[in-house]
């Protein structure tokens, strides 16, 4: 199979990518941008996996929440997305030789698609009819996958 | 290295420097692993801590979860916030353990300090004025001016926070030879 090194290489030599390398302060900025959606993306996913665990506001229906908290994750997933395409144009060869930058790509897809198909089912369905267990178990996959991607996200930064 | 004047008592930097050769201090700031998982979790903890307390305040500002009452919104995710702030702390006590002197003199640990102090003024003026009569508010889509104003600068305050904590890794304004 062809090394996908070029690919990487060309990304890192697109104008963005050098604009991003030479300057002193626009990663660190960009990259405050990351960590605001991180925060964002944290509360808007908690206070839905917290109630369909049976915690947080236990007390408000789960698709209601869930409906509530959509926009806001929405748009911190939009904004995660640009800032993490502009910090990896600056830095796309270290990338390709980062596990961590792996490890975070290979479950980056499957949380958004669980996010975007099972637990937005799960989440929406009438609570009479999805068994907590079910409910529980979707929540800690939701939390586990995120989690997994924001660990190996931060440990980008420490290799190479 | 800056020596202080002898004064009474000790310096905040005589403080760090004395910190800073404590072997505990020495241990963390050399370990391979140890340091940049203190990190990691404290970078982590953001989405628990700042995470539920964006939901209350964008709840206070009347953009979400506008049929939750205010009152239960608070009692059910400042917990959790107060356990994310919790890990915050330890957390970030220990990075500031492991680099005492270089992080006092930082400028944006000083702006995060400086953020943070007023942060915590803002939940007191919050929490002793416009909250303190939540009954007459609590299923108000949107909350009065007070509580708004009060979330927006919570919102605000945090993200400059969150952006400070993250320049303390540069030492554009560094003192020269000091560490």
């Amino acid at each position: 199979m062809a090394s996908l090194l070029p690919v990487f290489e060309w990304c890192e030599n697109t104008a963005v990518g050098n604009a991003i390398r030479g300057s002193l302060w626009l990663f660190p900025v960009v990259e405050s941008f990351h960590l605001l959606a991180l925060a964002l993306i944290g509360g808007a996913v908690l206070v839905v996996d917290l109630r369909l665990l049976g915690l947080g506001l236990r007390r408000q229906p789960v698709a209601q929440l869930a409906r509530d908290a959509q926009p806001w994750l929405a748009g911190g997933l939009v904004v995660m997305v640009v800032s993490g395409i502009l910090l990896f144009l600056s830095e796309a060869v270290k990338c390709y030789y980062s596990a961590a930058f792996l490890t975070k790509m290979t479950v980056l897809f499957p949380a958004i698609v669980f996010t975007f198909t099972v637990r937005r089912r799960v989440a929406a369905d009438d609570e009479t009819r999805v068994r907590p267990l079910w409910r529980k178990l979707v929540a800690l996959v939701s939390v586990t996958l995120w989690t997994v991607v924001a660990a190996s996200g931060r440990w980008i930064g420490f290799s190479g | 290295m800056i020596l202080e004047r002898s004064g009474p008592g000790m310096s905040l930097l005589g403080f760090c420097q004395w910190l800073e050769k404590t072997p505990w201090s020495i241990a963390l700031h050399e370990s391979l692993w140890v340091y940049p998982i203190v990190e990691s979790l404290h970078v982590l903890t953001l989405s628990l801590f700042l995470g539920t307390a964006v939901m209350l305040d964008l709840r206070l500002l009347g953009v979400t979860m506008r049929g939750v009452p205010v009152s239960e919104a608070a009692r059910r995710l400042l917990p959790w916030t107060a356990a994310g702030f919790a890990l915050m702390v330890i957390s970030g006590a220990l990075l500031f353990y492991a680099i005492p002197v270089r992080t006092y003199l930082n400028i944006f640990f000083r702006i995060k300090v400086v953020m943070l102090i007023l942060s915590g003024l803002n939940v007191w003026c919050f929490h002793s004025t416009v909250y303190r009569r939540v009954a007459e508010w609590d299923l108000d889509p949107v909350p009065p001016r007070g509580a708004r104003v009060a979330a927006a600068l919570s919102l605000l305050l945090w993200a400059g926070i969150v952006v400070a904590g993250r320049m303390i890794a540069y030492n554009w304004f560094d003192t020269p030879g000091v560490h």
